[in-house]
């Protein structure tokens, strides 16, 4: 292991040691990319599927890794994303058929895609700065039980509100534009994103309180500020994962973001480690994996004449195993807080 | 007149049915610091209990439920949160969401995800006339219930020896145990317990849907946490007032809200608590000792 990081030089190679971390985990998902271009397109369709993923798990990680705190709203905030975008880039011809109801400036928008991302983005953002404003304040546990309450009330406005969302009905014929390299653009952007804020005065103030509430504040952080500067960013960061989600399948419904990918989202940040960037990366990109070779189990395989294949389902047990083992066995999971560090000597 | 009285009544026993859940719950982080998302698989596991056992007598149907989730209580308790009793509150809420979707997916497998039908003492079904208002004999069993579990509990925290270890162990852990108190026997007695108020529950709820499903408990307990923090983290009497508020106000609006309003009777409630906790942040019931000195 190398020494810690002493301080800052300028140049770009000495800042190289500094950025490891971010190169290094840029490097991995580019080379995973690169590799599955060349797959077949059922595996490039499921690594994109799992680099949309990995913006979620990222998106999750700067305020859970940051704060300590853990959330289990972040799929809400995947559902706004996915929702504004549907409604913002949709044709107006498709939104007349299934949403007859909606306030014509919604019902008139065709906007550009990329426009249509950001906007579900800053509308994650900005309902997670309405919500987190009173949440911040409660403790840690507490916290963690309302953010739950966060994914119940999205789950029942998203499948009730029939003429904004189309209710329980899925929202059908969303631009199917994502595919591999723009889901992997976003991931890249994500991890600038996440580490940028992680090396940010607030984000190591927010990692203070995280290591010790009461001293954090004892020397003045105001901890509920940067905590609502965190679960901002996490949100925005969601909410774009949310949006290349719907436009990854062209639909959005409204039980696509519940219980099961908050389980799935949050599995993969506890097993990669909730505590550092690279957690958060290894967790997805391990989980994928082992679900792409469950479900290979899961189809079964020839063995002489029989075709032995576990029921369906099997994988869910398996993953929800590995979580409780993790936790059990190894609490801060595969990277256990630390970053990937500069290989080539001192800093 | 008659109207107001049944939905009075309706609001009352749905908030006693919250109520014992968010005393489960409460009991457990008491004495552990935990979240125990779990308990809504030990709803869930008792009321296919009662499935399995479908068709012999009440008792035995009964008594089935209540063992199933003593013994499955006493088991996560061993093998899930025992290893991390000196675990960060962070750690165990993880480890009680990981068991929780283990034993949820793990009867998925088993059985399937579909809703089975389930025709337990239908007799509670029945309309009763009380007091000139006819009211469903099920929601005075559901009160009734509450208040004989709650009666007990209060005795046995209040006027026993193993009560009195274990408000000792919720108020300060490490004090107690020096005292003399055994930390297993309490956790376990407290696990035991909760398995009790979870089996209830689950009784009550079937009789009353008429359905079980694999995620039938942890729609109830994700509703109950609500209450549970509302009403105080760590405070049991808190715990009860708050989930039977949380029942109450989802009946109270689903029967007063216009009509195009109804579906979203959740998210009003949830409103409602976030504003409460904006001015009390520690429960509307605060629990002693749980602020770490330092």
């Amino acid at each position: 292991m190398s020494e810690p990081i002493r301080g800052w030089r300028s140049g770009a190679f000495e800042m190289l040691p500094r950025l490891w971390p971010l190169v290094a985990l840029a490097a991995i998902i580019a080379i995973i990319a690169i590799a599955a271009s060349f797959a077949p397109a059922v595996l490039q369709r499921r690594t994109t599927q799992g680099l949309i993923n990995l913006i979620a798990v990222v998106g999750l990680y700067v305020f859970v890794g940051n704060s300590g705190v853990l959330s289990f709203g972040n799929v809400a905030f995947m559902a706004v994303g996915a929702y504004v975008s549907a409604l913002l880039t949709m044709k107006p011809a498709a939104k007349s058929v299934f949403l007859p109801d909606l306030p014509a400036v919604i019902a008139h928008a065709e906007w550009p895609t990329l426009p249509g991302a950001l906007a579900g983005g800053v509308a994650a953002g900005l309902v997670a700065l309405g919500i987190g404003w009173p949440l911040m304040r409660l403790s840690g546990i507490s916290a963690s039980i309302a953010t739950f309450a966060i994914l119940v009330v999205a789950n029942v406005v998203f499948g009730n509100w029939t003429s904004v969302t189309g209710g329980q009905n899925s929202l059908m014929g969303l631009p199917a534009y994502v595919d591999l390299w723009t889901a992997f653009a976003w991931a890249l952007a994500a991890l600038v994103i996440a580490f940028a804020y992680q090396e940010t005065r607030s984000a190591l103030l927010l990692r203070a309180s995280r290591e010790d509430e009461a001293a954090a504040q004892a020397a003045g952080v105001n901890i509920v500020r940067h905590r609502l500067i965190a679960f901002v960013i996490s949100a925005f960061l969601s909410g774009v994962a949310g949006v290349l989600l719907g436009h990854f399948l062209g639909i959005v419904r409204v039980e696509n973001f519940y219980l099961d990918l908050t389980f799935l989202i949050v599995a993969m940040l506890v097993i990669g480690g909730r505590g550092s960037l690279t957690g958060a990366v290894a967790g997805a990109v391990v989980i994928a994996a082992l679900t792409e070779v469950l479900r290979e189990i899961e189809v079964g395989f020839q063995l002489g004449k029989t075709t032995i294949a576990a029921p369906a389902g099997t994988g869910d047990v398996i993953l929800a195993l590995i979580m409780l083992l993790i936790i059990l066995l190894r609490p801060h999971g595969i990277a256990a807080g630390r970053e990937l560090t500069w290989p080539f000597g001192r800093s | 007149m008659e109207r107001v009285v049944q939905i009075l009544a309706d609001a009352v026993s749905v908030g006693s049915l919250y109520a014992l859940t968010a005393l489960g719950i409460g009991l457990i982080f008491g004495v552990m610091r935990l979240i125990n998302f779990a308990h809504g698989e030990l709803i869930t596991f008792a009321a296919y209990t009662l499935l399995a056992l479908f068709g012999q007598p009440i008792p035995i149907m009964l008594f089935g439920a209540v063992s199933v989730a003593i013994v499955l209580a006493l088991i996560t308790e061993r093998a899930a949160f025992r290893p991390l009793r000196n675990a960060d509150p962070t750690t165990l809420l993880i480890s009680s969401f990981a068991l929780s979707f283990f034993l949820q997916k793990l009867l998925i497998l088993l059985v399937g995800s579909r809703l089975k039908g389930l025709d337990f003492l239908p007799a509670l079904a029945r309309q009763i006339e009380f007091a000139g208002v006819r009211l469903q004999l099920l929601q005075i069993v559901t009160i009734v219930v509450a208040i004989v579990l709650l009666v007990a509990l209060t005795w046995f925290l209040k006027a026993t020896r193993l009560g009195l270890h274990m408000r000792a162990a919720a108020e300060d852990f490490r004090m107690a145990r020096v005292l003399g108190v055994r930390a297993n026997k309490v956790i376990a007695v407290a696990f035991a317990l909760s398995g009790i108020l979870a089996a209830a529950v689950s009784c009550l709820v079937v009789v009353q849907t008429g359905v079980v499903q694999p995620r039938m408990g942890l729609q109830l307990v994700i509703i109950a946490f609500v209450g549970t923090v509302i009403g105080g983290l760590g405070s049991l009497s808190g715990a009860a007032l708050g989930g039977f508020l949380v029942g109450a106000a989802t009946i109270l609006l689903q029967a007063f809200l216009p009509p195009d309003l109804r579906a979203f009777r959740e998210a009003f409630v949830f409103v409602a608590v976030a504003l409460v906790l904006l001015f009390r942040p520690q429960g509307l019931i605060p629990a002693r000792g749980l602020k770490e000195r330092i």
